[in-house]
């Protein structure tokens, strides 16, 4: 592609692609040629959708069908619980559970015979029959795609297809049509607010950073995505790299900076092949480097790899990891728009927030403002996780309920349990409970119930999930991850998991409760930065609603789910023991006592809570609690 | 100007005040561990990372640092809540619970920060229980102990080594609970690129960072009896000694110093003054002759150790620049093993030399290979100021009650000009006290060159000598050390002599020397106090010491001679920058 040389010439060039999204987008059977998009995100790429590609190309050269078909890699589609994903356009099949052996049943089926494969479609459990497009799937229903927007339509690889989508065409009107002040003017009134966790506003952000003298400005993109079972950002830059690309340079032009990073997890390779394939497409057609779209104004991108430490989040952390120092925070103030990077002014964005940017400068802040709650605008992404029938990503139009998010586009609860609580905002957030699932989802409604936003990881737990052990794993996991800088975080935290660790092997008392809760309080509340400041919440968001089940364990030492094994007992009913003395013989520590066709005894000071006889006992005579 | 409201007082201050600074103000104390402000050698820890001062600021969701939170106009803080007494006691109560509870048998037992936090707060017991950290301690040095058990994490001695040293020793290493600051590797002290200057342990609130103690092998040489042991104290020493008994900061106690180390048992008592005087001959008349034969300058002065291994490290390709000289200490034990022992009738092998520095690196020098000949070191022990006072108390001995003594003879006598060399500024002036004389056979009337005294980080000043401008640095502190060092290589500095001290204010602020617990005017009345007692000589140029004198005749010949150099320089090796 020649380079971009003004407005105009992208328009131009806009329109010259834009046929090639007929197909994706006209959702209609009036024309021979199918293009086959496969999910080319880290998950399904994990279960070989690569070898699938190559082997559906193969076999669409083997047909000889290269003329009307053609298969291609796109980003997630989210519908991860069933991946691999194959998408058949136009007529908008959704095959679900791809293996490489299945693409010549695929082109041989559908290609060649015009048959859908009945095989690979995707059951809808609300209606019990297989579904055969994507637009009839519960899972999309509901969903909003604008950061997603071009992931599972475009090829991330080639920049034709951005542009194809009105990629960078924002930032054309921007450099070419808007000042500094009027970017951030949309932005400001989009109420476009940071999807890291914060929620503050991204407009005033900008603001902010615009309004400090400064010979060097600079833009970071955080892609230090770091929370248990997120994957929003990985999926964004696997997806759609130039998306981000676009809207950091946008960021660079309106408060000034010509330099911009991306701070990303060197675990995530797939996203930086991405991205830095991107970034060369972009530099080699002037949308990026010097002098872009021959306007003067200059804005190059760097890659900086996080070595996988979840505090280099934090954006101080993230600046002094990128100087080279070690990735703590430090106080704020000063906040980085007044002196970040090398203690210059500096923005930094979320990828998904920076993802939302475009599509807010094409479409208008009135658009953006039209989806959302009062106080959040827009749209979330969230990685739904645990048990839940449709684990994936979805993006929903803040002021959803959970319970929209749980029940109809999640499909519910796993094996038909019970819901108990869904956590959300990862080990920063808290849990939120059955009764709380109509409220509606935003930045406060989730802060004034004791969780939090965080980057959208949302987490499902049923009755079978202790929920002491769910407090302790969070903090487990932040004790772990602390930069160890501050006393509260460092120490107070490991203490924190000390008594709950105490908690669930039954030596815990109702005084070790309120030590708890005081600790906890005092930890949010002087610790140094976000993450210390919000470590304890998981431990006290589960206090204030699973009281009982801490109770349990303290004063009856007993685990109502069965979790935790010191708090667990086997029993053998008299009842049911048929005397099979198969319990006795897997007792690996011959704790079992009992004659063939007696009843069973097990000594509950020898037993180690293997479950060893609970599993082998054929008459269910064997109960743990 | 802007208005602060701090417990419903109004205090004005100018913009960039802390909580801190305006609240002692109004006399609110808020306490602190990690801050530390040294504002005078350039050194402000503002990690804000123990929590110890957080308070209350209306329309503040979270605590305060006091002391990293900028006041804003009509800012309102409440230092005295419930709310925020609780959590600072809570923090205090944390440290405590991940701490050795060894405290009356701690090297910092009665000066551990952390110790006279607790008293303050009035805790009696330790809340919160749980697993300890643990770390091996490092050893490995001969200066310096690290014990990572009683790091608090203030990360005192990381801004130390880093920004105002520049020596990169000491990082924050590690994740949560493990966190810690170590060296890059984890590799022992010995083998990084430390100074061994020692001022991290200076400032290090606990006792995670110490000096090697030396004190018992002290009273081992001291109570065997084929043992010769002579002493030597450091100008620095006399000024700092009496902190440690509770004197006035910059009390001069020379004499007590003396008859307390008679007390103590030490066979000689003598001065590394004297040999202050025998570093000045060798040194300006190396300048002299550098002077007179094209010789290469700057010259730079060689009597601080961490010096030396600090340009070793970092400026190993300079290593023809600073002065062959051995440091004062050193060359007083090659001369007690020789001329000395001669004289005494004493075999070389029988005697120890002990002596008694404002250093911890001084430890560190005293084990160079290449400081000894004939298989004998020239200093045996070395023991700090510190160490000092604790052989004092330990021996029983009522230092403040002591009657003066005199120094033993011959290498007991000193001059004005080698007392200075304890304040930054004071080894330049006393060898120009004797080179000008030397270059102008003209008498100096004024010895006191003003220009190079004082806390400044670099000064200088021009002396014109026959004629000729001679342009003089000094500067303390490793990283002015390193700004002056590398403008030198670059060709933007040009002078002709430069004195160079690790630590700030000279040896005076030694690692060595008793704690200053922040306060930095302890430094200024040292200071004021060595001065005094150059005042105090009546002889205050060295090469007039009639015992130097009696030496060259006696022993040494010529100054810068062949058998000096035998016995009073030295050589300097490469080492690996880090």
């Amino acid at each position: 592609m020649d380079r971009i040389e003004n407005l105009d010439c992208l328009l131009n060039k806009q329109k010259e692609l834009e046929h090639t999204m007929d197909i994706r987008k006209a959702n209609h059977d009036n024309t021979e040629y199918r293009e086959l998009l496969i999910c080319g995100g880290t998950g399904c790429v994990s279960s070989q959708s690569l070898k699938l590609l190559e082997n559906l190309n193969e076999e669409i050269r083997n047909h000889g069908l290269e003329n009307s078909a053609r298969a291609s890699i796109t980003g997630c589609f989210g519908f991860c619980e069933k991946g691999p994903i194959v998408k058949v356009f136009p007529e908008d099949v959704f095959y679900v559970g791809v293996k490489p052996e299945d693409a010549s049943n695929i082109v041989s089926t559908h290609l060649v015979q015009g048959r859908r494969v009945e095989r690979l479609l995707y059951e809808e459990p609300t209606l019990k029959k297989k579904v055969h497009t994507q637009h009839e799937m519960e899972f999309y229903k509901k969903q909003e795609r604008i950061a997603l927007r071009n992931c599972g339509l475009i090829n991330p690889e080639l920049i034709e297809e951005y542009i194809a989508n009105r990629g960078y065409e924002a930032l054309g009107r921007c450099l070419l049509e808007m000042s500094p002040k009027d970017v951030i003017h949309i932005i400001k009134t989009a109420g476009l607010r940071g999807r890291g966790g914060g929620g503050f506003p991204t407009g005033l952000k900008w603001e902010y950073a615009s309004k400090q003298n400064s010979d060097v400005k600079y833009v970071v993109c955080n892609a230090d995505e770091g929370d248990p079972g997120a994957f929003m950002d990985r999926s964004i830059l696997e997806g759609d790299p130039h998306s981000v690309i676009e809207a950091m340079v946008i960021n660079g032009y309106a408060i000034g900076a010509n330099k911009g990073y991306v701070y990303i997890r060197a675990e995530y390779p797939l996203a930086i092949k991405r991205l830095k394939n991107a970034l060369k497409q972009a530099r080699q057609v002037g949308l990026l480097g010097k002098d872009i779209m021959n306007t003067g104004f200059s804005f190059d991108i760097e890659i900086k790899y996080g070595a996988g430490a979840f505090v280099c989040g934090e954006e101080t952390a993230l600046i002094h990891s990128i100087e080279g120092g070690r990735g703590e925070p430090t106080t704020k103030p000063p906040f980085p728009a007044e002196s970040g990077l090398w203690g210059k002014p500096t923005s930094v964005n979320n990828v998904e927030t920076f993802s939302n940017v475009p599509a807010i400068i094409i479409n208008g802040a009135s658009w953006y403002n039209k989806f959302g709650s009062h106080t959040s605008k827009g749209t979330k992404v969230f990685a739904l996780a645990g048990k839940i029938n449709n684990v994936g990503l979805v993006e929903v139009p803040m002021g959803i309920t959970l319970r929209e998010i749980i029940y109809d586009i999640g499909g519910g609860i796993k094996d038909g349990k019970q819901l108990k609580a869904v956590q959300t905002g990862g080990p920063s957030g808290g849990c939120i409970t059955a009764d709380q699932l109509d409220v509606e989802i935003d930045y406060e409604s989730l802060y004034s119930i004791g969780s939090m936003m965080g980057s959208g990881g949302m987490i499902v737990i049923d009755e079978d999930n202790c929920i002491v052990d769910i407090a302790k794993f969070y903090l487990e996991f932040t004790v772990e991850e602390s930069c160890g800088k501050c006393t509260p975080c460092r120490v107070g935290n490991k203490r924190l998991y000390e008594m709950l660790t105490k908690i669930t092997e039954g030596k815990g008392t109702e005084e070790d409760l309120e030590a708890m809760r005081n600790l906890a309080e005092t930890i949010k509340l002087t610790s140094l930065c976000g993450l210390g400041q919000t470590a304890p919440n998981p431990v006290l968001s589960t206090m204030k609603y699973f009281y009982d089940e801490y109770l349990a364990h303290v004063r009856d030492k007993k685990c109502p789910a069965g979790v935790c094994q010191a708090l667990l007992q086997y029993h053998i009913s008299e009842d049911k023991c048929i005397g099979c003395t198969k319990c006795a013989r897997v007792c690996p520590v011959s704790c079992i006592s009992g004659k063939v066709k007696e009843v069973h005894v097990i000594d509950q000071e020898l037993c180690i809570k293997c479950g060893a006889c609970f599993e082998a006992c054929p008459v269910n005579a064997i109960s743990k609690g | 100007m802007i208005n602060v409201n701090i417990n419903g007082k109004i205090v004005e201050v100018p913009e960039g005040t802390t909580i801190l600074e305006a609240a002692k103000l109004v006399n609110v104390k808020i306490p602190t561990l990690c801050h530390l402000d040294l504002h005078d050698i350039k050194m402000v820890n503002k990690a804000a990372s123990c929590r110890v001062c957080v308070v209350e600021v209306e329309g503040r969701k979270t605590l305060a640092p006091a002391c990293a939170t900028p006041v804003f106009d009509g800012m309102v803080v409440k230092t005295d809540t419930k709310k925020a007494v609780k959590a600072r006691r809570t923090v205090v109560e944390l440290l405590l619970s991940d701490h050795p509870k060894d405290c009356l048998v701690c090297e910092k037992n009665l000066e551990c920060e952390l110790q006279a936090l607790a008293a303050e707060m009035g805790l009696r017991h330790v809340k919160y229980e749980g697993e300890l950290s643990e770390f091996p301690k490092d050893d490995s040095s001969f200066s310096i102990v690290r014990d990572m058990t009683k790091c608090i994490m203030c990360r005192r001695c990381e801004t130390m080594c880093n920004e105002v040293q520049t020596v990169h020793a000491l990082s924050g290493l590690g994740r949560g609970f493990d966190t810690v600051v170590g060296t890059a590797f984890n590799l022992p002290m010995y083998e990084t690129t430390c100074t061994f200057c020692g001022q991290c342990l200076a400032v290090c609130p606990t006792a995670a960072l110490a000096e090697v103690n030396n004190v018992p092998k002290v009273w081992d040489a001291i109570n065997d009896e084929k043992k010769y042991v002579v002493v030597q104290t450091a100008p620095a020493v006399r000024v700092a000694l009496g902190e440690e008994f509770g004197m006035e900061p910059g009390t001069v106690v020379t004499g007590k110093m003396v008859a307390a180390l008679k007390g103590i048992g030490f066979d000689k008592v003598f001065d590394t003054d004297f040999a202050a005087d025998l570093t000045i001959m060798e040194e300006a008349s190396e300048f002299v002759h550098r002077l007179k034969h094209g010789g290469k300058l700057p010259i730079l002065t060689s009597c601080c150790p961490g010096w030396v291994k600090f340009f070793e490290h970092q400026f190993n390709d300079m290593l023809d620049i600073p002065s062959s000289c051995k440091s004062p200490h050193e060359m007083f034990g090659s001369v007690a093993k020789t001329y000395l022992a001669d004289k005494l009738g004493v075999k070389p092998e029988n005697m120890v030399v002990v002596s008694v520095m404002p250093c911890v690196a001084k430890k560190y020098e005293a084990a160079r290979p290449e400081l000894g000949h004939g298989g004998t070191k020239d200093v045996d022990i070395v023991i700090t100021t510190r160490e000092l006072a604790r052989m004092i108390n330990e021996a029983g001995i009522g230092f403040n009650h002591l009657e003066e003594e005199e120094f033993d003879n011959p290498l007991g006598e000193s001059t004005g000009a080698s007392v200075i060399f304890g304040a930054t500024g004071g080894v330049i002036e006393a060898a120009l006290r004797t080179a000008y004389e030397w270059l102008t056979e003209e008498t100096l009337e004024n010895v006191e060159f003003e220009a190079l005294r004082g806390i400044e980080g670099t000064k200088e000043a021009t002396i014109n000598i026959n004629g000729e401008d001679i342009h003089i640095a000094v500067t303390h502190g490793l990283g002015n050390a390193r700004n002056l060092l590398e403008r030198i290589r670059r060709g933007e500095a040009h002078y002709h002599a430069i004195e160079i001290m690790a630590c700030p204010g000279g040896c005076i602020g030694g690692g060595g020397q008793p704690y200053h617990h922040g306060d930095l005017e302890i430094l200024e009345k040292r200071i004021a106090g060595i001065y005094s007692e150059d005042r105090a000589k009546t002889i205050r140029k060295s090469h007039e010491n009639p015992m130097i004198k009696k030496i060259y005749e006696e022993y040494l010949g010529e100054p810068y001679g062949e058998k000096a150099h035998e016995l009073l320089h030295t050589y300097y090796v490469p080492r690996i920058k880090m």
